[in-house]
Formats: structure tokens, sequence, C-alpha cells
């Protein structure tokens, strides 16, 4: 086990400075490009608390969907071969499910400000209340 | 005249401005405020304005990087074909920047042309919130059909050489380069399939303008003023523009204005049909969106895979690569929607 601060936690010292310290002082595409570092930081600091459980939710689902084991990139790939040689379509038990849930996740992580997927979290709330 | 302007380049451009314009403008002075503006990684766009005795030309020249010739611009256009597409469009009647001159080689510029500038916004977000287009906004949908109408309307053999690309072609483009960036998208897949299962029939094909969107239409407060950046045309399905602009990306937040995010589909099938197009079938736009959002999802791949090689370093493009999941999500909506 690493010492602390948690990666989350050094990621979150680079980005704040950044934000705070770095970008006041600069200008024109010097200062757009450390907006999108301190953007690209935020990511990283999401998936780090995300991504562990997701990745293996993601993974129990596909080793379910396909019936097989094995890395998470290669249960991707297979289902990608699937998907691609019409052994899996929407009507496939789980498949809709299984992408929907993924793509929500990449985007919790990658930019849950996006307008779809604010509108997706909002039809699932509904549907929960 | 300081030493530090004439190590400029701008000074440079200025003098060769200058020289290339006599072919064009009476009784040329000058050349001045040259300025880069910003966007375009395949080809530079600068502002200048142009003096003769008696008037201020506002002009833009838009050439190969650096001021190269031949310059590799992939599925670009060349640009002296670029201006000719404008001109082609400005016979048929949609608004462009009028083209003043065509570069040649003796004008030291490398590739390109110069354009009138024509006084608007390009950037989506003020299009779409502010006052000043607050009563062209309404009008922005309709207006994008009819040009899309005309320029779908160029006589096939006024056309110079351009690439033959219908569906099944840029499928297979885009699927190729999916393929070798060796990551697994299992939505991208879905598209693909989709896209392969519902092929349309290469049964009208015409001059496609290829990036028909915000960003790449200039807009006043009395609606669109230019459709700029000509550099993607090629022939093919003419709904592909029609799908492009629907593209959810192109929203810029406002998902509920399929078109642009300024307005909706059946305002711009009205206008298309009203300028002489034939009836829109909505399923076929439909398919066109499809690929469209596909595409820029593969093409934000394509960034990531320039950033890998250590052609362009900056954290845009390795970060860019994370918004492929947008174009995901856009994708589940078009071919699994409500299901969650």
């Amino acid at each position: 086990m690493q010492d602390q601060p948690a990666a989350k936690d050094l990621v979150l010292a680079v980005r704040e400075f950044l934000e705070n310290v770095a970008m006041p002082k600069l200008e024109g595409h010097d200062a757009f490009h450390a907006r999108v570092a301190a953007n690209a930081l935020a990511i990283v600091e999401r998936e780090l608390v995300i991504g562990p459980d997701s990745n293996a939710e993601e993974a129990a689902r596909l080793r379910s969907l396909l019936g097989e084991d094995g890395s998470l990139h290669d249960l991707n790939v297979k289902l990608c071969d699937a998907i691609s040689e019409g052994r899996m379509t929407l009507d496939t038990q789980g498949l809709a499910d299984h992408l929907w849930l993924t793509t929500l996740t990449k985007l919790a992580i990658d930019q849950p400000r996006y307008a779809a997927y604010r509108r997706a979290k909002d039809t699932i709330a509904e549907l929960d209340a | 005249m300081s030493a530090a302007e004439n190590n400029d380049p701008k000074h440079d451009i200025a003098l060769a401005l200058r020289e290339a314009l006599g072919r064009a403008l009476a009784n040329i002075d000058l050349v001045r405020n040259v300025r880069r503006l910003s966007g375009g990684a395949s080809q530079e766009t600068w502002a200048f304005d142009a003096v003769t005795d008696h008037h201020v030309h506002p002009l833009i020249l838009r050439r190969a990087p650096g001021g190269h010739t031949n310059t590799k611009r992939d599925t670009a256009v060349p640009l002296a074909t670029e201006a000719h597409l404008i001109q082609l469009a400005q016979k048929q009647g949609v608004p462009v920047p009028p083209v003043t001159l065509v570069l040649d080689e003796t004008d030291g510029l490398g590739d390109g042309f110069i354009m009138e500038r024509i006084e608007g916004e390009t950037i989506a977000r003020k299009i779409l919130r502010d006052e000043a287009y607050a009563e062209a906004r309404p009008r922005l949908a309709r207006q994008c059909g009819e040009m899309l109408a005309r320029i779908h309307d160029v006589p096939l053999d006024k056309l110079p050489d351009l690439q033959r690309s219908p569906a099944r072609a840029e499928i297979d483009k885009y699927r190729d380069i999916y393929k070798s960036t060796n990551h697994p998208h299992p939505v991208f897949e879905l598209a693909f399939r989709y896209l392969e299962d519902n092929l349309p029939a290469d049964d009208r094909l015409t001059l496609v303008h290829g990036d028909f969107r915000n960003g790449n239409l200039m807009v006043g407060p009395d609606g669109v003023r230019a459709v700029l950046d000509w550099e993607l045309a090629h022939i093919g399905d003419p709904m592909e523009d029609l799908g492009w602009i629907c593209v959810n990306s192109w929203r810029f937040g406002e998902i509920d204005n399929p078109v642009g995010g300024f307005g909706s589909r059946e305002d711009m099938f009205a206008g298309y049909e009203a300028a002489g197009g034939p009836s829109v079938d909505p399923e076929r736009v439909k398919y066109w969106e499809v690929l469209g959002t596909l595409k820029w999802g593969v093409m934000c791949l394509i960034m990531v895979q320039a950033f890998s090689s250590g052609m362009d370093r900056s954290v845009e493009r390795a970060a860019i690569g994370r918004r492929a999941s947008e174009t995901e999500i856009d994708l589940l909506n078009l071919l699994a929607p409500r299901h969650i």
C-alpha cells in the first residue's frame, strides 16, 4: 500500500495549483491549455474514485453475458466480435442494459456535465422515484 | 518600422499579399492588420485589410500550414478546389464569402486563396445564447435546409475533381481507422452493425458540403450570412449533410433542438423542400446522424493517435479521446433509446 496522500489527492493538489495559481497568470492559448489540463486532471480524479468498482462490475456483467472469463480488455474484444458478427443484438437479453450502464459510467468519469448524460441520469432518477 | 517588425512573419505575409492582390484589386496601397485567426488544423486562416486609394477591403487568407505547397491533406480537397466550390455555390445562391483571388506559385504564399471577410459570429455558444441572435435563431434551421438544397443542386458536370464517398465508403473508412486503434468500443460496433444492416441505396449522389454545422456557419442578427470551410466537400448522399448538422455534438447542450441546437428537423426539411430539394425521408437522415455521430467518435480517437505518436504532445490532443464516450451515449440514444 502506498503512503498518503492518495493518488486522487495528489492529482487534486496539482489541479488546484493549475486553477488557482497558474491560470490567473496565463493568457490566450496558454490559459486555454491550462484549463484543458485542469479538466484532464479532474477526469483522472474521478477515475481513481469510480474506476475500480465500476470496472469490476463491468467485468462481472461481461462474464455473465458472454459466459467466459478474461481480462476486462479481452472480454470487451469478445463482446465487440459478438456484436460485429451479429451473434448479439439489441434483442439479446442484457446487452442494451450493459451498454447503457457501461456508457453512463464512462461519462460519470469523462464528462459528467454532458447534457445527454444529465438527461439520462434525470430519467433514471424519475424511474426510481 | 522597427527591427522587431521586420523579423515578424506577418510583415513578410503583408508584403506578399500586397504583391499578389495587384492581380485582383486596382491601385492597392498597402496591406495592414495581418493577424492569424484561431482554429483550422489542416490550414491557416489569416485576417487582414487591403487598402486601395478610396477603400478598405476586409479580407481573409486561407492557405496551407506554413505557406507550403502540396501538403498532404488526407481527405481534404486542395485549396484551389475549395475556392472553385465556393464560386459554384455562390452561383447557386448559397451565401458564401466571395473569392477575391486564388494564389499561384509565384505569390510565395503557398497554396491558398483570398476571400472577402464577412462580419458575423461562428462561435456556437454565442449564436445559441446571445441576445443579439435571438431573432435569427428561429429562422436558422429553415435557412440551413434552403442552403443545403441549393448546394445539392450544383450541376455534377460543373464540379471539379472530388472524392466519391457514399455510405459504403464512409463506413469502410471509419471502421479501418477505428480498428487501427486496437481498443474495443462495443457501442461503436453496434453502430457499425446498424449502418451495415440499413445501408441506403446510392440512388442520388450530389455535391455534399461535408462539414455543414455550427462553427462553419457565419451568423448575423439576420440569420446565416455565409457557409464556410468547404475542405471536406465530396460527392455523396445529400442526406449526409442533413444528418451531420443534427449530430448532438453540434447542439452544444441544447439537446432538444436537433438542428445545430437552434431548430427542428421539420423546419430544416421544410426549407429543403421549399428551395427545390426532393422530399426528405427522416429515416435516411437519421441513418446519417448515426454515421455522423460515430464518425465524430472515431475522429476523437484519431486525435489521440496524434498525441501517442509524438506528433502533437498537447494536453488537448491527449484528452479528446475521452470525448468518444459522449458520442457513445448519443449513439445509444439513437439506437437503443430510453432503455434505462
